[in-house]
């Protein structure tokens, strides 16, 4: 169980030296509490507070870290079922099975496809994660394409391969990047779980149940291995979700911690639509890396926002830049429509008035990232500020006119505006699909 | 581990048979899960999602080329473009939207379509849900001639909102239908709108709540979580909120841009005739991870995915 701040005051020597650099020994503990410092800030702690605070702090879902640097994959950590109670905070890793059993060439051409797949959505950079290599035939082969994809890409690396000497010859070539281990089963476990110990490399568990994976987990942690991923192998999508559920529910609500881990998803389609659809179940359903093989740019977008959707906070609503944005071929007689900075609203009035295919001007009024009604409740949406981002957007250079369409919802700061901006004020529709037929009637 | 769930979704019966005083060749039931979407190891699945075609009494002037091709030959009769949706791509269910209503597209009157309505239970035997044009003044009048119009038939007809329910609720409730309650993303509006509808004598077993859903990429997250939550309180017992979902992702997803963009305007992101589909499939599947119980969809090749999907999901 986590510690509250008052908790963690208890035991603290409540000396207030400052030497955490904290006035009071109840500010670190807040702050310890908030996970906002580190506990080795304090130098007079007891090695009983300490461990007390340690065991604490432990995730009850493990954070794994995959390969180095700019490329590094963070997962694990959850803490939560469901997105509402608070929200998911690791971004799944998507990655990209590439086989030994390709060309040289067909290999380094998925690479160059695979490196190029970087998308920007409100305002986000949109990455790809992992390159999966699997071994298909002899071992030559499958040092071979791990070299080929460790030089051609600076994505982090898994290995996949059901022969111990062959993970350890291609460990050796590519340890500096931190690949994932694919994978320590109840069979292989005595002599994999040595690779990943001498490699430092994390270590994909598989086991086809539950209890089997528990147990392993459990021996893996026995023999120092605690850098874990789990996988419960190759089932179908309804067990997927099933075992992901009791993966997440049995590591968040009993404390198992030998099922405390991120999970891995497989996936297994030849058809594109269907593995698109099969990576998107385990997105929404608690799976922390998805492994597929199609690399068709549609079919990558639509995952890669899929988590963009699920990994956004609930309380932290994604914003766009606010400022003035032209909508086809704008020009200075064009209407200019007012909206907010809540990328769902902004991105809502931008595609109706696309729609309508008349060229326009929206601008976005700094609102913190609340909607039309919102925003005009708490002050953020207010004449005042609609006034400052006029100014600031240089509009009356931009535009011949002086009308400004605000949305129906705020119809009544019309005269209020008029007299703090000077503009005409329109009243628009409330609705955003009112806004085609609005403009056209302008 | 499993959770001991105490309340469950209420069914929904859409379409009536002839022993039962419609025209329709089987009934087709939703809800009725005792547990998170496929936990079925949890809790009984007693219905699988289904899929709606959309077909409108209009030709659409929105819908992109891509979407548009695979009706070009029925695009202006509806009709053959329902038959189109049963005989061809084996519809269950077809949503019949009354967007040529409209003032501004078309301003069609209440009597024609009305006279749809009725030619249209004679042209295809599935069951039907019909939806207004979006104008409530004119729904209140198109709306309930098309209930008398369907009578005894047990259609799915929509939407009441907040502030305008009550003459559709009469309608419904006189002809022997059922209602589409809708709410902006608002799980207490969703409650309030289903107890005001079964105020009026429209049972809740008669309710299917629209939570408005945004596209893949363009809001999707909310309703997503909204129908998480709603889910989560019917089957911790509160009735009020425990009715099936209907989901607009044909008319969400297709307004993406993502879904339209030509692949000169975005060569990075690949053909738009794949994207498309795509788009709405991963946009249904999302929200039928979510709980959505009737998906009302445009694309062929998408709803064909999608019904294998939910297939393979039910299996065992
Ligand atoms: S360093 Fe330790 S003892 Fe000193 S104020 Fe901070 S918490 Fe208290």
């Amino acid at each position: 169980m986590a510690f509250s701040g008052l908790d963690i005051y208890k035991l603290l020597p409540k000396t207030n030296c400052r030497e955490c650099g904290l006035v009071t020994c109840l500010a670190f503990a807040m702050q310890l509490a908030k996970k906002a410092a580190s506990i080795d800030k304090c130098p007079y702690l007891s090695t009983e507070a300490k461990k007390a605070l340690e065991e604490s702090a432990l995730a009850p879902i493990k954070l794994i870290t995959i390969g180095t640097g700019n490329s590094k994959l963070e997962v694990g950590n959850e803490t939560v079922l469901f997105r509402h109670e608070e929200k998911f905070h690791h971004p799944c890793g998507l990655g990209f099975i590439i086989e030994d059993s390709l060309g040289d060439s067909e290999i380094k051409e998925r690479l160059d496809k695979i490196n190029k797949l970087v998308f920007e959505r409100v305002g986000q950079e949109l990455k790809v994660n992992l390159v999966a290599v699997r071994q298909t035939g002899d071992k030559e082969k499958f040092i071979r394409a791990t070299e080929l994809v460790f030089n051609n890409t600076q994505l982090g690396l898994v290995l996949m391969s059901e022969e111990t000497e062959a993970l350890k010859e291609a460990l050796i070539k590519v340890r500096e990047r931190k690949p994932l281990i694919y994978h320590a089963t109840l069979e292989n476990m005595a002599v994999v779980s040595k690779l990943a110990q001498e490699f430092q490399c994390p270590l994909v568990a598989t086991a086809l149940d539950l209890d089997k994976l528990s147990s392993l987990t459990r021996e893996l942690n026995s023999q120092g291995v605690g850098e874990l991923v789990l996988d419960v192998g190759a089932t179908s999508l309804k067990d997927k979700i099933w075992d992901l559920t009791q993966i997440r529910r049995r590591a968040l609500k009993k404390s198992d911690r030998s099922l405390g881990y991120p999970t891995l998803s497989i996936i297994e389609n030849e058809d594109p639509y269907e593995e698109t659809m099969e990576a998107a179940t385990c997105i929404a359903k608690y799976a922390n890396i998805v492994l597929i093989k199609g690399i068709e740019p549609a079919e990558v977008l639509s995952l890669l926002t899929l988590r963009q959707n699920i990994y956004t906070d609930p309380q932290k609503p994604l914003q766009i830049e606010p400022k003035l944005y032209p909508v086809g071929k704008a020009g200075d007689k064009s209407p200019v429509l007012v909206t907010t900075n809540f990328s769902l609203t902004y991105y809502t009035v931008l595609g109706e008035v696309e729609a309508s295919k008349i060229p326009s001007f929206i601008i976005s009024v700094d609102t913190e990232g609340m909607s039309v009604l919102t925003g005009w409740a708490a002050e953020k949406f207010t004449p005042e500020k609609i006034t400052d981002s006029i100014n600031k957007a240089g509009l009356a250079e931009v535009v011949s006119h002086k009308r400004l369409i605000i949305p129906g919802y705020v119809a009544v700061m019309s005269g209020d505006l008029e007299d703090k901006s000077g503009w005409q004020v329109v009243v628009g529709p409330k609705e955003a699909a009112g806004i085609p037929s609005f403009l056209k009637n302008l | 581990m499993l959770e001991k769930w105490t309340g469950e979704v209420s069914v929904i019966n859409i379409g009536a048979t002839k022993e039962e005083g419609g025209s329709r060749r089987q009934v087709i039931k939703v809800g009725g899960q005792a547990t998170l979407p496929f936990l079925s190891g949890e809790g009984v699945l007693a219905n699988k999602p289904v899929v709606a075609f959309e077909v409108w009494d209009i030709a659409p002037s929105d819908w992109p080329a891509g979407l548009a091709k695979a009706y070009a030959d029925v695009f202006s009769d509806p009709l053959a473009w329902a038959e189109k949706c049963v005989k061809e791509y084996k519809a269950g269910l077809i949503c019949l939207r009354l967007q040529g209503a409209h003032p501004e597209f078309g301003n069609k009157t209440p009597d024609e379509e009305a006279k749809l309505v009725g030619e249209l239970l004679k042209k295809v035997d599935v069951p039907l849900i019909i939806l207004g044009c979006g104008d409530d003044a004119k729904d209140n009048l198109v709306l309930p001639v098309c209930c008398q119009a369907a009578k005894n038939e047990r259609c799915l007809v929509g939407s009441a909102a907040q502030d305008n329910y009550k003459t559709l609720s009469v309608a419904v409730l006189a002809d022997g239908h059922n209602i589409i309650a809708e709410s902006p993303i608002d799980i207490n509006i969703a409650k309030q709108l289903n107890i005001l509808i079964s105020d009026m004598g429209l049972a809740l077993d008669h309710i299917v709540i629209n939570p408005t859903i945004g596209a893949l990429g363009y809001g999707l997250e909310y309703a997503y979580s909204i129908m998480e939550r709603a889910r989560l309180a019917a089957l911790a017992g509160d009735k009020t909120v425990a009715c099936p979902f209907i989901c607009f992702v044909g008319q969400e997803s297709w307004r993406a841009k993502e879904a339209k963009a030509s692949e000169q305007e975005f060569p990075c992101w690949g053909p738009e005739s794949e994207r498309g589909v795509i788009w709405e499939a991963v946009t249904a599947t999302a929200l039928i991870q979510a709980g959505a119980d009737i998906l009302v969809m445009r694309h062929p090749q998408a709803i064909e995915k999608v019904n294998k999907y939910i297939d393979e999901l039910m299996k065992g």
